[in-house]
């Protein structure tokens, strides 16, 4: 497959790299103060709230740099794959960075002015600034014209190219895009309807348990929006990175579109320990939720047979003799290879969490943080920031020098030991009960909490000596980013660092269902209103007291 | 769509483990009773100091069993000493009266979302004596760290 240029979508491709980028930087920085605080090793001024760099951690790290990557990296490479985008298109895709852009810019001034301190998960009935919910407002409706722009792009070249089969790429992309347009009306439909008119004071109460059923049909979904753009990296680049060819086309599309069909009736599983939904629908819900095991196993199966057969086709032989033969030199390959090792227990962790009863000994706790560090911030953070050594010098006509591939190397493994520490003792604090998203704390001395400062391996200081290191790591990064972005060697025309995309050795015959998106999106559809039709009847009939907004920080 | 064999027998043992995995959770959940913690009854919290039982928040012993009645607020629970027996089934009925709390014994499964409007419960058998930390463990305000009380069971 060759490339195709794309100058426009390049050029829209960097500005989303370069937010992506620094939100990295001030989003490291919040974790480690967060990390150091809580071991004690560290008091933060009196002006300075725990729970703002909290709230600058989460927005920046987990809706920021994730949301302006995944942009980046589509834009690219659907200009690699479809072409560039038609004159419509580059509108949307501008008044889109520019909303999204402008109302985070919005939301982070409130945060750090002390108005915002609501986390990033902000919950009613806590009560932050209009102007944060309004940011959050024009950051999703910025995230919606861009991802217009794209889906838009696909089916132009649908159309335009009858019966030809679509580029895996663009129909991954596709994918991940509609997750994100469906998921996104939950949040919205509770920032414009209940958090805006509340913060305005056009409203005295709210239905809380029902805006926490919206925000979380958005956040579960969520996660696969961040997920699927790293299993893209893993399906799409990575075979062309070794040196082979994706193991099967098809299975990889069936895969992506089983998480389009099963990523949303699964979010009550975030709500098991909360009054107002009945048990059966709980239940119901965690059933649904384990379906999305099933294109994880098939992803785990694709990647790795890819590898294999790469490493066979080059003549390395024995049961496990081909392993040797992988690029472990190549950072392209390592760092989405140790992010992929991460996913096993972050996977692991996801059944603990969502299974109906243990959830209640781990929920709330840092075990939860430990969990979302080994799925967001490794799998899909550790994959982005290996892309970034091919994706930067690519959009910007640049090669990747040696040294920059071997401090990556450094990067990769500083990234993946931090991550080790601090998520292994995050993991066990919580399951000694320590709570997540909480200040520095003995709790009047108590013994229960005395333990997580003292018990070998399972400490605050353990964790913040991974943060450390973390820190580092993204330091180094967002470094590399940089040197890539301005200062690696300008390469000759066409010789940039090159887009590595991936042909498929088993094409396979495209059965005409992987194609129809009717069929599909209404499967998920009709999946979304079993799921959600009763819960949200029922929450209307309690009729719960409408609540008043709350300032508590 | 060709599949591989080896990948069917992969998924095969993928969905297989899933499905046992899910039925001893269905099981444990609708024959032996174990599920999360849960209400549907609803509560306003500007009422809360004006209405039964949650106006005398504090420990009811009804011989068999043991009811306790809390109250959270940020950044406290009412009562923050509470004394149970051990060895009988001891239901927490929980409210808040402004953001989202949570009652968290450290220690054992009672670990409870308090969503304002409406009150949640749960139920746990203390089998040993001691002193167990409460502690709130959803973010509520500045002084969220500070939100504990002590369970002493005995």
């Amino acid at each position: 497959m060759t490339a195709i240029r794309s100058p426009i979508a390049d050029a829209w491709a960097r500005r989303h790299l370069t937010v992506a980028f620094a939100a990295v930087f001030v989003g490291a920085l919040g974790g480690l103060v967060q990390a150091f605080v809580r071991a004690g090793w560290m008091t933060l001024p009196p002006w300075l709230d725990y729970y703002a760099v909290l709230t600058v951690h989460g927005v920046l790290l987990a809706l920021v740099s994730t949301t302006y990557f995944i942009f980046a990296y589509l834009l690219a490479g659907n200009g690699r794959t479809l072409g560039d985008l038609s004159p419509g298109g580059r509108r949307f895709v501008a008044l889109g960075f520019w909303l999204m852009t402008v109302g985070i810019l919005l939301a982070a001034a409130m945060i750090l002015a002390g108005e915002a301190s609501v986390l990033y998960t902000f919950y009613l009935p806590l009560q932050a600034h209009p102007l944060f919910y309004i940011g959050l407002a024009l950051f999703v409706v910025g995230t919606w014209s861009v991802a217009y722009a794209l889906i838009r792009q696909y089916f132009d070249w649908k159309k335009a190219h009858p019966g030809e089969r679509t580029p895996l790429f663009a129909f991954m992309a596709t994918v991940t895009l509609f997750i994100w347009w469906i998921a996104s009306l939950g949040v919205a439909a509770t920032v414009l309807f209940q958090m805006i008119p509340l913060s305005l004071g056009w409203v005295s109460g709210v239905n809380v348990e029902l805006s926490r059923t919206l925000f979380w049909y958005f956040g579960h979904p969520l996660v696969y929006f961040w997920l699927l753009p790293a299993y893209m990296v893993w399906y799409v680049n990575l075979p062309k990175i070794i040196g082979g060819r994706l193991f099967s086309d098809a299975l990889a599309r069936f895969a992506f579109l089983l998480f389009l069909v099963f990523s949303f009736p699964v979010g009550v599983h975030h709500q098991l320990t909360e009054p107002g939904i009945r048990d059966v629908w709980k239940f119901f819900q965690v059933v649904l939720t384990f379906a999305v095991v099933v294109p994880s196993l098939m992803t785990a199966f694709n990647v790795f047979a890819t590898f294999e057969l790469t490493a066979r086709e080059k003549g390395h032989r024995g049961l496990f003799g081909w392993i040797r033969a992988l690029p472990w030199q190549d950072v392209r390959f390592l760092a989405p290879f140790l992010a992929m090792l991460f996913f096993i227990p972050g996977g692991i962790g996801g059944l603990i969490n969502a299974s109906y009863q243990m959830n209640a000994m781990v929920h709330n706790t840092l075990f939860v943080v430990g969990h979302f560090h080994v799925t967001v911030g490794t799998p899909v953070m550790l994959t982005f920031f290996g892309a970034s050594f091919w994706l930067i010098p690519n959009l910007t006509g640049r090669t990747l020098p040696a040294g920059a591939r071997r401090l990556g190397l450094v990067q990769a493994i500083l990234w993946a030991a931090g991550m080790l520490l601090m998520s292994i003792a995050q993991h066990a604090l919580g399951l000694m009960g320590a709570p997540r998203r909480t200040a520095f704390t003995t709790y009047q001395n108590h013994p229960v909490a005395e333990s997580w400062f003292s018990t070998p391996i399972a400490n605050y200081a353990t964790m913040a000596a991974g943060g450390a290191l973390l820190f580092t790591a993204a330091v180094l990064m967002v470094g590399l980013a940089v040197y890539l972005a301005f200062f690696a060697p300008k390469a000759a025309p066409d010789r940039a660092e090159p887009f590595p995309l991936a042909e498929a050795a088993e094409e396979g015959m495209q059965p005409a269902l992987l194609e129809n998106w009717r069929l599909w999106l209404t499967l998920a559809a009709v999946l979304i209103v079993i799921a959600y039709t009763v819960p949200l009847i029922d929450i209307a009939n309690h009729g719960a007291p409408l609540v008043r907004g709350y300032r508590t920080w | 769509m060709p599949v591989h064999r080896y990948e069917k027998w992969w998924l095969t043992f993928g969905i297989g483990t899933l499905a046992v995995f899910l039925a001893v959770l269905g099981l444990r959940a609708f024959a032996s009773g174990h599920t999360p913690p849960g209400s549907v009854l609803t509560v306003d919290p500007e009422l809360i100091d004006t209405i039964a039982p949650w106006n005398a928040p504090g420990v009811y012993d009804r011989g068999d069993r043991v009811d306790v009645y809390l109250v959270g607020q940020a950044f406290s629970y009412a009562p923050n000493r509470i004394e149970v027996p051990v060895g009988k089934p001891v239901t927490f009925h929980a409210v808040t009266k402004d953001v989202v709390h949570s009652f968290t014994i450290v220690g054992t499964t009672v670990n409870m979302m308090l969503i304002p409007g409406y009150a949640n419960e749960a139920t746990y058998t203390f089998k040993a004596p001691g002193r167990y930390l409460v502690l709130c463990n959803e973010y509520c305000g500045v002084g969220h760290q500070f939100m504990q009380a002590e369970v002493i069971a005995q």
